[in-house]
């Protein structure tokens, strides 16, 4: 672990510059993807990536040049080429950062059982193998398929102040998925795949009930077809974790991200309904939503010491009792707008700059049992696994539908429904959050697929909550 | 070349008489500027490159992808502990009895040296134009190498310049208006030009805005709204493993169930495309009619779906997805476009499509950038952001009146762990109803 360290310490002692600030991030990653598709085992996709990204400030001016060559000749030419693009961009630069404070932070975070050795390759496959095998004979079963990725990550930061922050961190990601058919229609279920993964070893994939899962999938799926469609008009909608995770982070998360806020992502991702002036005074939700950025759950996806550009990371509510207090901005977005936020600066790897994104954001349960949630709906729908998502660009209109549907009659959950849709607007939404599930109600999770910035970075965030109800929801099916 | 060149050279003479290998590779150094309000919000550069192994033994085969260092001693050290790492994984692997390689030892140079433009000139350029406007986007350049060698002998190459300024410009009321300039060739004045033209929709934009309820509509999709139609149907929309396993959006389409206009032909078109002309399996890319006159037609196949669907095989990748698509244009002249829309949506841009019923090909999105509502063949007011929840056998069959005869020519600018180099040939499409919903 870290044997790149002393070496790129030595190097980056050696580098020379006439920057007032400069800092090295190099990145490591190792992958490996394999699945079962039909009990065929595909051929495993393995990965070995490094590089490093030097960043200079120049009178205030910030550039940087990424590289694949971390010898001491190749980060010497990236730092020019980094101090180059700085003079370059400087008549034309929107920010002068010659005040923005930097890190001279010291520390090492290291996954949960990281030293716990991960099962063989070939072990890896017969458990899928295994799995894949106990989807029952069924014609209507056409294609089923069960996964596990595994990524190892070492980062190590240096920079001109002082700082030497190393992380080494492994995630898992197992994932089953298995589609029906009746000459007519189609379903398909899920468990895991981009709505789970956690840091840590084997035990992710115990808590993740791998073993097992595929037969309930199936028979979930073979359920759909034979279920009715979901009906037209407004209900009380219980969400489970599984689509919550997406509820939060297309309709809270995103929205809160600084520089979205600060019009950085007008052109790509979009920007948000929520105004600089509105923190510290919108009522976001009803009372009972409470946010956090929650660095600290050691096996959620985003739990780390230190973000990419070295600020300490520690517990932040952006939402208590439903007024929005934060927003999601790491040092430089702070710097820029004067307010305060989180330590959320994060990139891809090696080749993409940090920039504001989400981490761990999660919702802290409430007081009602599962029973208590269904329980209390008179007339409403419970819906699970999120499967579409599509919202606008100021993260305001969306629609979202799920795999799984089952209606709720006073109190009592009914008969499953397929293609169970709702839309909404958020700055609505949350404030019909009418019951939030304990903590026996509430899952981590996460998705490896968070995409923003230009240029394009795909990230690993982490989400937690309890299963949560909204009343008066608009509902609906679909066509088949 | 030459480095990729050594590598191959260095790995054929590396591996047994009983192995084969497929080596990709991929590189680039690029140059990507950010702007916010006209400024440079963010700069820097990017030289990356990287190596894809497949090697094969005794039916079995494992896929690794090695980030190369860029010296060449270095290189060929990874590319040993790679080609190592897959000997050790290949005994752990059963059989797979969906390998199907070619062995056919084809030839492919494309190589474009056109000279890049001169940052210190695009910047000024940018400044210049978009003087007193807020203009956001993201400026890349640079070259972009893609490699393939075979063990059998195969050998590809395709390299070319080119940058991309995908950009916007907001009115002080926050609604925007969306433009771009790709290729390889930066002239000062053609830049201006598109500039001047985004700054004259933006006038419009600043007019009060006209809500629209929930309902049925005429509207006019502008080629970059069709794309993002088109962009989601292609995620495995044509793949023939998402036809075959019911993933498919098109699968009642690929049955014979459901039908497009006959006015809708479209294809997947390498030849003279800025893709390049092979696949990162070992197979020389074809042309591909995918849909004909409104009934499906081809599908992309890769070699693992030839092999377990008893297909031929024409050159997909891995995710069987088009990327220099093309669909067939029609007789609407750009001319007559508001004209015969009369009075509904002009639409320019969609956003974050997704399906509401994958296997009925519904899909729903919103609208994005100047999305104006007009009258009588005039525009009269821009729309606020409004959903709309449609089919596809809808949009693209019976609601479908015309085709415009003009296309345009759209250059992805993704840019997710490298610069995308796909594209689409779009008409713009007139439909008599599209159905919003919030």
């Amino acid at each position: 672990m870290f044997d790149h360290h002393a070496t790129l310490k030595k190097h980056f002692g050696a580098l020379r510059t006439s920057a007032e600030f400069f800092s090295l991030r190099y990145v490591r990653e190792s992958g490996q993807y394999l699945s079962v598709r039909k009990n065929v085992a595909e051929p495993p996709s393995l990965s070995q990536d490094e590089g490093a990204m030097l960043t200079v400030r120049l009178n205030g001016v910030e550039a940087y040049a990424a590289t694949h060559d971390i010898s001491l000749s190749g980060l010497q030419a990236a730092l020019e080429r980094a101090e180059q693009q700085a003079r370059q961009i400087r008549p034309h630069a929107l920010l002068d950062l010659r005040d923005q404070q930097v890190s001279s932070d010291v520390a090492d975070y290291l996954s949960p059982d990281l030293s716990q050795p991960f099962p063989s390759l070939s072990d890896c496959y017969q458990l899928l193998g295994d799995e894949s095998a106990a989807v029952p004979k069924d014609e209507r079963l056409v294609s089923w398929d069960v996964s596990l990725g595994l990524t190892h990550v070492e980062q190590i930061y240096l920079n001109s102040a002082g700082a030497e922050l190393r992380q080494a961190q492994r995630f898992v990601f197992p994932g089953v998925s298995v589609t029906a058919y009746d000459g007519n229609d189609s379903q398909t279920r899920t468990l895991g795949g981009t709505n789970f993964g956690q840091q840590g070893g084997f035990d992710v994939i115990s808590r993740f009930g791998l073993q097992g899962a595929a037969p309930k999938v199936a028979d979930s799926a073979l359920q759909l077809l034979l279920a009715p469609n979901t009906p037209t008009g407004p209900r009380d909608l219980l969400l489970l974790p599984d689509q919550m995770i997406l509820q939060i982070h297309e309709s809270i998360g995103h929205p809160l991200e600084l520089d979205r806020i600060l019009g950085d992502e007008r052109n790509y991702a979009g920007t948000s309904f929520v105004k600089a002036e509105d923190f510290g005074h919108l009522q976001y939700g009803s009372k009972l939503l409470n946010v956090t950025f929650d660095p600290d759950i050691p096996e959620q996806l985003a739990s780390y010491s230190h973000d990419d550009d070295g600020t300490r990371a520690s517990k932040q509510f952006l939402i208590r009792d439903g007024l929005l207090l934060k927003p999601l901005g790491g040092a430089l977005s702070q710097f820029r707008s004067g307010m305060s936020g989180v330590a959320n600066s994060r990139a891809s790897s090696w080749n993409r700059a940090p920039i504001d994104r989400m981490a761990n954001l999660n919702i802290e349960p409430g007081n009602q049992s599962m029973a208590q949630l269904i329980g209390g709906i008179e007339h409403g729908i419970l819906m699970s696994t999120n499967r579409s998502w599509s919202i606008d660009d100021a993260r305001n209109k969306f629609q979202f539908g799920c795999e799984w549907g089952q209606l709720i009659e006073n109190g009592e959950l009914k008969g499953v429904v397929k293609n169970p849709n709702y839309r909404a607007i958020s700055a609505q939404f949350w404030g019909n959050l009418s019951a939030v599930g304990d903590a026996g109600t509430s899952r981590v999770l996460g998705t490896p697929n968070c995409g923003k910035g230009e240029p394009n970075q795909v990230i690993r965030v982490g989400h937690a909550s309890p299963a949560c109800v909204f009343s008066n929801i608009d509902v609906f099916g679909g066509d088949a | 070349m030459n480095t990729f060149k050594a590598l191959v050279d260095w790995l054929k003479q590396a591996i047994t008489e009983t192995e084969q290998f497929h080596l990709g590779f991929a590189a680039e150094s690029s140059e990507f500027v950010r702007f916010n309000h006209a400024k440079v919000r963010q700069a820097g550069q990017v030289q990356q490159a990287s190596l894809n192994l497949k090697l094969i033994e005794g039916g079995r085969h494992a896929d690794l992808s090695i980030t190369l260092a860029g010296e060449p001693e270095l290189d060929r050290q990874r590319l040993a502990a790679g080609l190592q790492q897959l000997r050790e994984t290949l005994p752990l692997l059963p059989q797979d009895p969906y390998l199907l390689l070619n062995h056919n030892a084809w030839q492919s140079q494309n190589e474009q040296a056109h000279p890049l433009p001169d940052l210190a000139q695009v910047l000024e350029d940018i400044s210049q134009a978009a003087n007193g406007a807020d203009l956001v986007g993201i400026y890349a350049a640079g070259p972009i190498s893609r490699g393939f060698a075979s063990s059998d002998g195969a050998f590809g190459w395709h390299q070319a310049n080119s940058f991309n300024f995908d950009f916007s410009l907001f009115h002080a009321n926050g609604e925007a208006v969306k433009a771009s300039y790709a290729g390889n060739h930066w002239d000062s004045a053609e830049f201006a030009r598109r500039v001047q033209l985004a700054r004259e929709q933006l006038e419009f934009l600043g007019r009060p805005l006209h809500k629209l309820a929930p309902g049925e509509y005429r509207a006019y999709l502008a080629p970059a709204a069709l794309e993002e139609i088109i962009s989601l149907i292609t995620w495995g929309g044509f793949s023939a493993q998402s036809i075959a396993s019911k993933g498919s959006s098109l699968q009642k389409l690929y049955a014979g169930e459901q039908h497009l206009s006959p006015l809708v032909s479209v294809d997947e078109q390498i030849s003279g495309s800025l893709s390049q002309a092979f696949s990162s399996e070992g197979y020389p890319r074809s042309d591909v009619t995918l849909i004909n006159a409104g009934k499906a037609d081809g599908q992309l196949v890769n070699s693992r779906s030839a092999a377990e669907y008893g297909l031929s095989a024409n050159g997909a990748g891995s995710d069987e997805s088009p990327s220099a698509l093309q669909m067939a244009a029609g007789c609407l002249a750009q001319a007559d476009i508001l004209k015969q829309l009369g009075t509904g949506l002009y639409i320019s841009n969609l956003w974050y499509l997704n399906y509401s019923d994958l296997p009925a090909a519904r899909l729903t999105g919103m609208t994005r950038f100047a999305t104006f509502w007009v009258e009588d063949g005039e525009i009269k007011a821009p729309v606020s952001t409004m959903r709309f929840d449609d089919s596809v056998y809808s949009l693209l069959g019976s609601q479908l009146e015309a085709l415009t005869a003009e296309r345009e020519l759209l250059l992805s600018a993704s840019t997710y762990g490298q610069r995308n180099t796909s594209s689409n040939l779009l008409p713009g499409a007139l439909v008599k109803r599209l159905t919003l919903t919030l």
